[in-house]
């Protein structure tokens, strides 16, 4: 069955705020989405909410993976259900070795009786490693701790290249990284597009949509997606910025949730 | 408070004791003066744990011990803990020595590496020349009573200029909470020499069910340039007291490490500390910690400088799960004179549940201008944002909390220098974090 990632008028609220007011999408195997928007507009609580963050509530809507509600499982199972989420931040975890943690994660997706053999682990690792650019003695260092802002993500598309999960989200991949980071990174992801796979990249720049060109561009505003398109909308909203979006629709505050 | 205590011990018995053992007259004098003293002198206080309120006098009696004619007539346990293929080993089974063995190439450079008991009465001069020097023998009712009780014991010495590549290892157990158990850990490493030495201090869990206390001393003599590694796992039965003083005396340049693991199933006094002597003398000192049930800890670390230029630093990382709790002080001093020391300390306390107890008091005593100190301590719990971003990677919660766990005491782990014991402690921890 190919991949369908169904959201269905989700809300969601931080600490009694609602910062996600309605959220409607739907995405294929095969598709990218980029969510665009100016800070503040809800496009990381959306990520959060997917994979179950604890600090967000989902209060309404329904959220579906290939028909399984994802939103009564638990962080866990929505990883082994086939959600991925690249962080913004990644969390530093001293003492547990890049390696030893991502093994640990391909095992729990395989489920017991069924590990991945050592040396098959190892082979895998280090050749994507090799294609993110990324140095071997990365393996052996403590889980992101010391990591640049640029390893950090490096490190995310690589736990996302070894998971070969079923819906990617991408949560401001480009944040903090330069020119060839970004390169290198986007070859990652567009290695990774498969007729089974879904993406949904947040961004609020056009850069990265450089090089991974998505199929549809939905911008989001108030907690809401506003705006769908091709491509061709990144490129305005580039061009142009988002005062055309807000003047369209009669917006004055973007924002969300904002003290 | 109850300060009403039974004497453990007298004069005549301890005397009695040493002569019907053969140990020298200086020896036999020690311990009547230890059993004396430890009447009269008071238990320690450790800050913030009430030691006597535990069962400190259960001390035990004097039991033969018999050599056992193979490794293979040790308990499954202890044959565990062997490093394969050592050729170096010692064993004290309750009240004596029940093993020791010393590779000839060792034996033939100088090095000694035999009970501290057959140490007294071979190298008598040696032993009596260091032998509660760097502890003092009337510092407190522990210190007297070790004096008065121990047995069997450890008793390293490497000669000038030997560098001892292989691990000394010394297994002490007790399967008898009714015998005593009381070692006496004595370790000389002479000019620009270097040894590594590493004990498990074990219950045959099964077989110790009565209350017992293991009052135990470590003395180690650092002369100049010399390089001492000293490793200790400990993992006496819920039915003990652990009560352990470490100290190292440090000569120009020459440096002590100790890494330590306390994971006994019962209460524990352990207290680790390296006087800095020397010019450019050096301490790194390491010690985990994981607690259960209704276990108190109280874990100290100390560095005291007195050389220009000497350098310490201390980690000490415990987990409390249940009802158990922690005081883990680290007291760094620099004494005037001392310039350009510098002093390093880390406490760091892990809790598991809403009931566990976990203080960290760092302690810096500063008596000069011209030095460097910092320190670091938290108490706290696991974090979320950790086990959030392990779990969404498909990591259970329960396996997400145990690599965050494991990851926070690995610094002390890893650096456990032989495997045998690294896989025991890794063991130990398993089971103390999952039990």
């Amino acid at each position: 069955m190919s991949t369908k990632f169904v959201i269905d008028g989700l809300k969601a609220e931080i600490e009694g705020k609602e910062i996600l007011k309605g959220i409607n999408l739907e995405i294929k195997g095969g598709e990218i989405h980029a969510i665009m928007g100016p800070n503040g507009t809800g496009k990381s609580t959306l990520a959060s909410a997917l994979m179950g963050h604890p600090k967000y509530e989902v209060t309404e809507g329904s959220v579906s993976l290939d028909g399984e509600d994802i939103l009564e499982m638990e962080v866990d199972e929505r990883a082994r259900a086939g959600m991925f989420l690249a962080m913004q931040y990644p969390s530093e975890i001293p003492g547990v070795t890049n390696s030893d943690f991502l093994r640990s994660a391909i095992n729990a997706r395989r489920g017991e009786g069924n590990e991945i053999s050592l040396i098959k682990f190892i082979r895998q690792m280090e050749g994507k490693m090799k294609d993110l650019e990324m140095n071997p003695e990365f393996a052996h260092r403590y889980l992101n701790e010391g990591f640049s802002g640029g390893e950090k993500k490096r490190n995310e598309i690589l736990q996302m290249m070894l998971l070969e999960p079923k819906l990617v989200i991408l949560d401001e991949i480009d944040s903090g990284l330069d020119i060839d980071a970004l390169r290198i990174v986007a070859n990652g992801v567009n290695a990774m597009r498969a007729e089974d796979r879904g993406f949904l990249i947040i961004t609020h720049y056009q850069r990265l949509l450089d090089y991974i060109t998505p199929d549809y561009v939905h911008v989001m505003m108030q907690g809401r997606i506003v705006k769908s398109g091709g491509p061709e909308l990144a490129q305005r909203l580039e061009k142009e910025g988002y005062d055309w979006v807000k003047e369209e629709l009669g917006i004055t505050d973007e924002t969300v949730g904002q003290a | 408070m109850s300060t009403q205590l039974t004497t453990p011990t007298d004069r005549q018995t301890a005397e009695a004791i040493a002569v019907g053992k053969g140990e020298p007259s200086w020896l036999v004098a020690l311990r009547g003066q230890g059993a004396e003293l430890s009447a009269t002198l008071p238990w320690p206080k450790p800050e913030k744990v009430k030691i006597e309120r535990w069962n400190l006098t259960a001390v035990g009696q004097y039991e033969a011990t018999d050599k056992v004619s193979s490794i293979q007539e040790l308990p499954q346990s202890v044959q565990e803990l062997i490093a394969e293929g050592t050729e170096n080993l010692l064993v004290q089974k309750n009240t004596g020595v029940a093993w020791a063995q010393l590779s000839q190439e060792l034996a033939s450079k100088g090095v000694i590496f035999t009970d501290l008991e057959t140490a007294a009465k071979e190298h008598g001069e040696l032993v009596q020349k260091y032998l509660f020097q760097a502890i003092k023998l009337d510092e407190n009712k522990l210190t007297a009573l070790n004096a008065a009780l121990w047995n069997g014991g450890v008793f390293v010495y490497v000669p000038k200029n030997v560098e001892v590549e292989l691990p000394l290892q010394a297994i002490l157990y007790n399967d008898k909470a009714e015998a005593t158990f009381a070692p006496h850990i004595l370790i000389i490493a002479e000019d620009n020499s270097r040894v590594t030495y590493v004990d498990s201090t074990v219950s045959v869990k099964e077989a110790v069910q009565a209350e017992f206390t293991h009052p135990a001393i470590v003395e180690v003599f650092v002369k100049p340039g010399a390089v001492v590694r000293f490793g200790s796992v400990h993992s006496l039965a819920e039915s003990g007291v652990d009560l352990s003083l470490r100290r190292a005396v440090v000569e120009n340049d020459g440096r002590i490490e100790w890494i330590i693991g306390d994971l006994n199933d019962g209460n524990t006094v352990s207290d680790t500390k390296s006087v800095l002597v020397g010019n450019g003398s050096t301490s790194d000192t390491k010690v985990i910690s994981v607690g259960q049930r209704k276990q108190q800890m109280s874990l100290t670390t100390q560095a005291v400088h007195f050389g220009k230029s000497s350098d310490s630093n201390m980690i000490t990382r415990a987990v409390m799960r249940e009802a158990a709790s922690a005081i883990i002080n680290g007291i760094t001093k620099i004494e005037h004179g001392a310039t350009k020391a510098n002093g390093v300390q880390a406490e760091k306390v892990l809790m598991l549940s809403p009931k566990a107890r976990g203080d960290a008091n760092p302690i810096l005593l500063i008596d000069e201008d011209d030095v460097t100190a910092g320190h670091a301590a938290s108490v706290g719990q696991v974090n979320p944002e950790q086990v959030y971003y392990l779990m969404s990677r498909g990591i259970s919660k329960s396996d997400a909390e145990r690599l965050i766990i494991h990851g926070f005491l690995a610094p002390v782990v890893s650096e456990v220098p032989v495997e045998a014991v690294r896989q025991q402690l890794n063991r130990l921890l398993e089971r103390k974090l999952q039990g």
